[in-house]
């Protein structure tokens, strides 16, 4: 049975659950709403509750764990023999997997019927040839293991999604007889609703704390087998990064210097360009901007915000990188070699920065009580004396929290990065000279065409821990600053 | 006074330092002062009284013209200070507001040293030629304000460590450090406990001698201890205005003797 259906049937009988909870209550309440403890529709929601939780609940560990039987359960039907010379396991179970799916397409369009399909005795030349003909491409020559295996699979499958579904039904089915047998006047529905909603939103809360510890340790495991392969000293402090892909890293040098002085250098220019601008748009829009300018203003510095960083990338490599070229290149001052550099970059990502600085600023500006601008102006200070010496010093723990954001943003950008400063990882001083960024080799390392076990692909987690590590010593300490500027005030 | 600008006024009030005639306020559509006419005699306490939403907060604002700082409010008519109108397009109000300092509800010290709170003031009108004279300008201001004793050890620390009461004094200390002519202060104690409170009033009291100083206040025991004229505000207007001691003990109008003997407000 499609699982479509399956979701239907648990939701109708929810919903016919619902209203005879509701029904059953005003019927135990003799019609008497005031004799009802809670709301009739509460009484419903409890029955389509219990009936929902649990179903689905079965439902998600079925689908979860019912391949890892099936998977165990066939890996044992493949002997060792059958398994070739440079190929691993792991092959073989992915084609016993396409030839079930050919297998399934090939009854779908009636090349076969389901009986030929299951018989065990059927001569595998002639199934591969049918499915060939079927046009249901069947990579290598379907060895007799494997096509045993594959109808294992298509057996296994379908009779676990038959229990399941009948599993899952009879479950919907006793919750909701055994909701409705609890439902009478005295029984507190509304309290249990509400339990249920608290769980509700506890689960998605933890869903999203699970997902980032489940990142942390995909990175983490994974770094720790790049240090096993590569030592970390030297990546660490290396000063030269040429992975070779050819070698199978053995003669790879991935020293992280140079990343992260590329890294640094550009997030640096960045800054330089965010700040002071942010800074002051945000200036002018807490303190001079009359109402009818702010309105119009400041969502429109905040459009900048919603720009792709893939479109600030094209607007690096196509306009500002040329225009660059054309005032420091070989025409003009002669020290820029090509369009892509930690300038052009630089520039762009700041750009990208502005309205990140400004809205956080305004904010903490905004924040700043209007009795600091009136002592200031009653003593006679102009407004520009009044944002110098009182409100930037006193919003100033806060402005440097809205820094530190943006630094671990800038820090952690990769498309602007990856179009606009170019490739070449390399430490130098020279602004107009291409480097590269942590980021932007994480890229590369993944989408090249190197072994995953290798440490040249390895890398890549290791680059992103450390990435993970300086952003979040960033974000922690803007955190406290932020917040330690807050208690202020309030 | 340099000029006479007219016979009227010129009888009136020969010796007022603030003469406000005509007053009238707009927040956007709403009328807020009207027509208020009222003379304020020079090295006196005045005091502002009247329930809350009167406009006498509002009217002690048109006096530095702190009003400028919100954007739908509007005065007319025309209020002088030594003779001179201060809604006169040639006046720049952050001059004007050196001249007549203010001092707020709620003591608001800038988060600087306690030095640095005087010093600002003083700093951007260039008032002092060098450090000494800076010093001196601070410890003076700050003896004006009966502070000198309490700080004079811990000048470098952040003023808003202070108590609530010092920190109104501070606030006080850094409006005089600029010699202003005239003190503004709106409810000054209302946010400090009764002995903080008493300390403030004294120090007005002191400060008499040499400034113009107008208050408002809440309390009406306040008025009476601390002013020689009282003006008495109901809904926008000025019913009332005379020697404090008239006002509490023989006022003219029926409004005024409602309010000082607790029938409304």
């Amino acid at each position: 049975m499609p699982l479509f259906w399956l979701i239907l049937i648990v939701l109708v009988i929810a919903a016919v659950g619902y209203v005879l909870g509701r029904a059953r209550a005003m019927s135990s309440a003799g019609g008497e709403l005031a004799a009802l403890h809670s709301l009739p529709s509460y009484y419903g929601a409890n029955v389509a509750m219990k009936v929902v939780v649990p179903a689905f609940l079965l439902l998600i560990v079925w689908l979860l764990a019912q391949p890892f039987y099936v998977n165990s359960v066939i890996s044992d039907m493949i002997p060792e023999t059958a398994i070739e010379e440079g190929s691993s396991r792991g092959l073989v179970l992915a084609e016993v997997r396409r030839a079930a799916r050919g297998l399934d397409n090939a009854v779908a369009t009636g090349a076969m019927d389901e009986e030929f399909a299951r018989n065990a005795r059927a001569d595998f030349a002639d199934i591969s040839t049918r499915l060939r003909d079927a046009g249901q491409i069947v990579t290598s020559e379907i060895s007799q293991p494997i096509l045993r295996a594959a109808q294992r699979y298509r057996i296994l499958n379908s009779t676990g999604n038959l229990i399941m579904s009948v599993a899952v039904i009879l479950v919907a089915l006793f919750a909701a007889f055994w909701a409705l047998r609890e439902t009478n006047a005295e029984f507190r529905a509304r309290n249990v609703v509400e339990q249920g909603i608290k769980a509700i939103l506890i689960a998605a809360a933890s869903i999203a704390i699970l997902t980032t510890i489940g990142i942390v340790l995909s990175l983490v495991f994974n770094t720790w087998e790049f240090f096993r392969l590569y030592p970390a000293s030297d990546f660490f402090f290396g000063l030269t990064w040429s992975p070779s892909f050819s070698g199978r890293g053995s003669s790879s040098q991935l020293g992280i210097i140079p990343l992260l002085w590329g890294t640094f250098y550009i997030s640096i220019v960045a800054l330089l360009v965010a700040v002071p601008i942010g800074l002051f748009a945000a200036v002018y829009l807490s303190e001079y901007a009359g109402p009818k300018v702010r309105a119009v203003a400041k969502p429109l510095l905040e459009v900048l915000a919603g720009i792709p960083t893939i479109v600030y990338g094209l607007f690096a490599l196509l306009t500002v990188g040329p225009l660059l070229l054309s005032v420091f290149g070989d025409e003009g001052l002669g020290i820029m070699q090509a369009g892509t550099a930690v300038m052009t970059a630089g520039l762009v990502m700041g750009i990208m920065l502005i309205p990140f600085v400004s809205s956080l600023s305004d904010d903490i500006i905004n924040a700043v009580p209007q009795a600091m601008r009136d002592g200031s102006y009653g003593l006679g200070a102009t407004k520009s004396e009044t944002v110098r010496q009182v409100i930037l010093p006193a919003a100033l723990p806060g402005i440097v929290g809205a820094i530190l954001l943006a630094a671990s943003r800038a820090i952690g950008e990769t498309m602007i990065v990856v179009l606009g400063a170019g490739a070449a990882a390399r430490l130098s001083l020279n602004p107009f000279e291409a480097m590269t960024t942590v980021t932007a080799k994480i890229v590369s390392q993944l989408t090249g065409d190197a072994d995953f076990a290798s440490p040249v692909a390895l890398v890549a987690f290791a680059l992103g821990m450390t990435l993970f590590v300086i952003t979040l010593g960033l974000n922690i300490v803007a955190l406290y600053i932020v917040r330690k500027y807050r208690e202020q005030y309030d | 006074m340099n000029e006479m600008p007219s016979i009227e006024q010129a009888n009136a009030m020969s010796d007022s330092k603030i003469s406000a005639n005509k007053v009238q306020v707009y927040y956007g559509d709403t009328h807020a002062i009207k027509d208020v006419d009222i003379e304020i005699q020079p090295r006196s306490v005045t005091s502002f009284i009247g329930p809350s939403g009167c406009g006498k907060s509002t009217f002690l604002r048109t006096i530095n013209r702190m009003n400028d700082t919100i954007d739908i409010c509007r005065v007319e008519g025309s209020i002088k200070i030594d003779g001179e109108d201060i809604y006169d397009p040639k006046v720049d109000p952050v001059q004007l507001r050196a001249k007549v300092g203010m001092v707020f509800q709620k003591p608001n010290p800038f988060p600087k040293s306690i030095y640095d709170n005087i010093a600002y003031g003083p700093r951007i009108h260039g008032l002092a030629r060098n450090k000494a004279e800076l010093d001196d300008i601070v410890s003076s201001s700050l003896q004006k304000a009966g502070l000198w004793e309490e700080v004079k050890n811990r000048l470098d620390e952040p003023g808003t460590g202070m108590s609530g009461g010092q920190q109104q004094r501070l606030c006080i200390a850094r409006a005089i450090a600029v010699s202003p002519e005239v003190i503004l202060m709106d409810e000054p104690c209302s946010a400090l406990d009764p002995i903080a409170t008493a300390k403030v009033e004294e120090l007005i009291d002191e400060l008499r001698e040499n400034f113009t100083i107008v208050i408002v206040t809440h309390s009406m025991q306040q008025a009476a201890r601390v002013s020689q004229r009282t003006a008495f505000f109901h809904l926008g207007i000025l019913v009332e205005e005379g020697p404090t001691e008239d006002i509490f003990t023989n006022p003219k109008d029926k409004r005024t003797q409602d309010y000082i003997t607790g029938r409304f407000g």
